[in-house]
């Protein structure tokens, strides 16, 4: 298990994170908290739109796609 | 006793029973909703704000009860106006019961906004909804299990097969009743946390009394809740800031609290805390029996959201939605057309039987109900196709995968992925597409969204632009005709996308600067549509809704239509008067007197356009329609028109002021003067330098 952590724009589709911490800020931060996305949360990276800048993750039984910009303020340790 | 009614809430007596019903979006609590109420419901908006909301009435064991449909949240933090409202009608409004709708399939994200509600209020009862979609993905949950959990009441319910509804209302009565007395969970914070809430507690209880539950509120007001504070000024008329004494204690309190946790923020650890908590009990109480129970849904999302098949599949199911309405609208919009005008002549039977003045029967008669009877006969039919189909894509759970698959574009423009729901939307009528505007949360771009709606053809301007495109394509014959006319259409809508993107762009650079702020999309579970609810819905929310406010402009317009068209001054009428005033101008750009004319006086709905314009070149006192596009081309050519004209007016019809319903929609939703007015002029003077452009570089290069 890699230690070093990545941001959630960087996870290949098809694969597995966890999230150890978020740098956004004001209401996107606070949004995404009440998605459930705290510590330890397991994160999965789905599809991809066609231009790439939205990506669709699984998130505590939910779909929730991100912007690019949203999905770098999220910190994630890859483990599949 | 609630007190709903400072919330608009209609309450006809003091026995009425207050329930709201909160949720996450996309849990079917309009479904149950629905279901409860049937037809005995009325829309609106919340006071001063504008978001919608929606109350309805039922009966039970021969008690009243008034259902309040909050608006959908993700939690009640107060991140938006919508959670806002939320928290303030469960906090001040004090319903008698909280009915909380939680999507079985998704349960653990739905006990966030759950959880919170139990902080505020004892009087909750759980909805777990969509047990039937739960029970083919093979989740099963231990309601008794989770009701223990949670020391609350909870009911299973599939609202659209209307199963459990019964049981909802039979817990809602014995909790309004006091006979059930829920004693909800209460989430436990670190100890720091807990004392420095405990010390404050108190002292709120002596400012508030029982009014609000302390402890919660103690809660935000350490997090530095500063909507709390100006909502129980407004509701109860406290104003805390202004109390030095609580001012002192919570200073001490949030002393004593420090950093403790992983983002050093004390919103994360109350956040985490029920998150924790909502983890636990659903890991206790759900079981799912099969781990690939959302596979097909991952299926369909690999074909509609695909790279290469996503977009063309969009345009292809948009296509075959314009096909079926516009094919579909044809032979009912000649019957009804049939049946007004077969009743205009028995009203003018009547008339001239009861003697009443000639004039009189004009106005009334050719007038106002001719204009009416117009806009219904060439309205209602396409909406009452167009919004069935329109909905049932979007209980598919199809338009957030549009979303997806063009938040690029819109992106670039700086606006909202979900601003392309809102265009579909405004393809069948641009007032609806307006309306819909609501989906987007954040008010830059949902402005941005307002003021471009009208640059995509709606419904009432596609037999326009149908129709020049006909009579400029005409030299042409046979199958290669209806072709140019149908490819002709085909790039206005795309001319109109495109200038949708670059208009939005040029108002995030000017009057609504701002960067793209966030975007969070979900796209939820594919559902299986409720086709007669669907039907029914539509046709009441969208359909009628929209062709009221169609009707309340076409009459007095109507009025103005005929008193212009048979009032002259010298033997020249008022219509020929303005369209010769307007003519020099109307011809620098590319259109002439009496075009320009038409759209002014077809304000009300742009059906009418060209009716009006015949109307004028035959120097008829009231609107007709020609047999066939010959006879119209040849009038038109009469008139001095070129292709030019044809293809000036159908940039113009693309691209000037929205309808009269669409201002008065626009007027609503962004309760100001000044967005509705940017609203006309932006796609006016769109439509204006366009038309130049085309014009002169025609004539500059001779092309003419």
């Amino acid at each position: 298990m890699s230690s070093c952590l990545n941001s959630l724009n960087q996870m290949p589709i098809g694969s597995l994170g966890i999230v150890k911490a978020l740098t956004a800020k004001g209401f996107i931060y606070r949004r995404m908290l009440d998605l459930g996305l705290i510590y330890g949360t397991k994160v999965e990276a789905l599809r991809r739109n066609s231009a790439g800048d939205l990506t669709a993750y699984q998130i505590r039984g939910a779909v929730i796609a991100f912007r690019l910009e949203e999905a770098e303020k999220v910190l994630v340790e890859q483990i599949i | 006793m609630s007190k709903a009614d400072l919330f608009g809430i209609k309450i006809e007596s003091a026995d009425d029973i207050v329930v709201a019903l909160a949720g996450n979006p996309n849990t079917g609590k309009s479904t149950v909703f629905n279901s409860l109420t049937g037809l005995n419901q009325h829309t609106g908006n919340w006071p001063g704000k504008t978001v919608a909301t929606a109350q309805g009435k039922f009966a039970y064991r021969s008690k009243n009860f008034i259902l309040v449909d909050l608006p959908g949240t993700y939690s009640l933090f107060a991140n938006s106006i919508e959670e806002e409202i939320a928290r303030d009608f469960i906090c001040f409004g004090k319903p008698h019961v909280t009915v909380v709708v939680a999507d079985a399939t998704c349960l653990e994200r739905n006990l966030n906004l759950l959880l919170q509600i139990m902080e505020i209020t004892n009087r909750v009862v759980l909805c777990v909804n969509l047990l039937d979609e739960a029970k083919r993905k093979k989740i099963r949950i231990d309601l008794q299990k989770l009701a223990d959990f949670l020391g609350i009441p909870v009911v299973g319910t599939s609202a659209r097969n209307k199963t459990g509804l019964e049981q909802l209302k039979y817990v809602v009565e014995q909790v309004a009743s006091k006979k059930i007395r829920p004693t909800p969970f209460i989430i436990n914070y670190s100890q720091k946390l807990e004392k420095a809430v405990q010390s404050i507690t108190h002292h709120i209880q002596n400012l508030v009394g029982n009014e609000i539950n302390n402890k919660w509120a103690a809660l935000r007001l350490i997090e530095g809740d500063k909507l709390l504070l100006s909502s129980m000024k407004d509701f109860l008329g406290l104003d805390l800031l202004q109390n030095d004494q609580l001012q002192k204690e919570l200073f001490a309190a949030r002393s004593l609290i420090e950093t403790v946790n992983t983002f050093e923020d004390l919103s994360y650890e109350i956040t985490a805390a029920i998150v924790w908590a909502a983890e636990k009990i659903s890991q206790n109480v759900v079981t799912i029996e099969d781990n690939s129970y959302n596979q097909l849904d991952r299926k369909i999302d690999d074909i509609l959201t695909s790279k290469v098949f996503g977009i063309p599949i969009m345009i292809a199911l948009l296509g075959l939605v314009f096909w079926i309405t516009i094919q579909g609208a044809n032979l009912p919009s000649n019957l009804l057309a049939n049946g007004f005008f077969w009743f205009e002549s028995r009203l003018t039977h009547l008339f001239s039987q009861l003697g009443t003045p000639i004039w009189i029967h004009d106005i009334l008669v050719l007038g106002i109900y001719r204009t009416l009877a117009w806009v219904i006969s060439v309205m209602l039919p396409p909406m009452a196709i167009f919004f069935p189909l329109f909905t049932l894509l979007e209980d598919l759970g199809y338009l957030p995968r549009v979303a997806f698959n063009l938040d690029h574009y819109f992106k670039k423009a700086c606006a909202h992925g979900k601003q392309a729901l809102t265009m579909c939307m405004g393809f069948g009528c641009n007032a609806a597409g307006v309306i819909s505007c609501r989906i987007i949360d954040s008010p830059r771009e949902r402005l941005i969204a307002i003021i471009t709606n009208n640059f995509v053809p709606c419904n009432g301007r596609f037999p326009t632009l149908i129709a020049i495109a006909g009579i400029v394509g005409i030299g042409a014959a046979g199958a290669y005709h209806s072709f140019t006319a149908a490819l002709s259409v085909l790039t206005a809508i795309v001319l109109g996308v495109i200038i949708t993107l670059l208009v939005s762009k040029i108002l995030s650079n000017t009057v609504l600067k701002g960067l793209p702020s966030s975007f969070i999309l979900e796209l939820p579970p594919y559902r299986k549509p409720q086709v007669g609810k669907i039907i029914v819905r539509s046709i009441f929310d969208r359909t009628l809704f929209v062709l009221g406010r169609a009707v309340a402009i076409a009459a007095p317009a109507g009025l103005l239509i005929w008193c212009m068209a048979n009032f002259s001054i010298n033997n020249v009428s008022l219509l020929t008067h303005c369209a010769q005033f307007l003519d020099p101008f109307a011809k620098f750009i590319g259109l002439d007197g009496y075009i320009m004319m038409a759209f002014i006086l077809g304000l009300p709905a742009n059906e009418i356009v060209i009716p009006i314009l015949i109307m004028s070149y035959m120097a008829k006192g009231s609107m007709l329609e020609l047999e066939t596009l010959t006879e119209m081309r040849q009038l038109f050519i009469e008139n001095g028109w070129t292709w030019l004209t044809g293809i000036c007016m159908m940039l113009f019809s693309l691209n000037h002021w929205p309808c009269g319903t669409t201002l008065w929609t626009i007027r609503r939703e962004t309760q100001s003067w000044k967005w509705t007015w940017i609203s006309f002029l932006v796609p006016t003077i769109t439509g204006i330098v366009i038309c130049f452009i085309t014009a002169w570089t025609v004539r500059l290069l001779k092309l003419i």
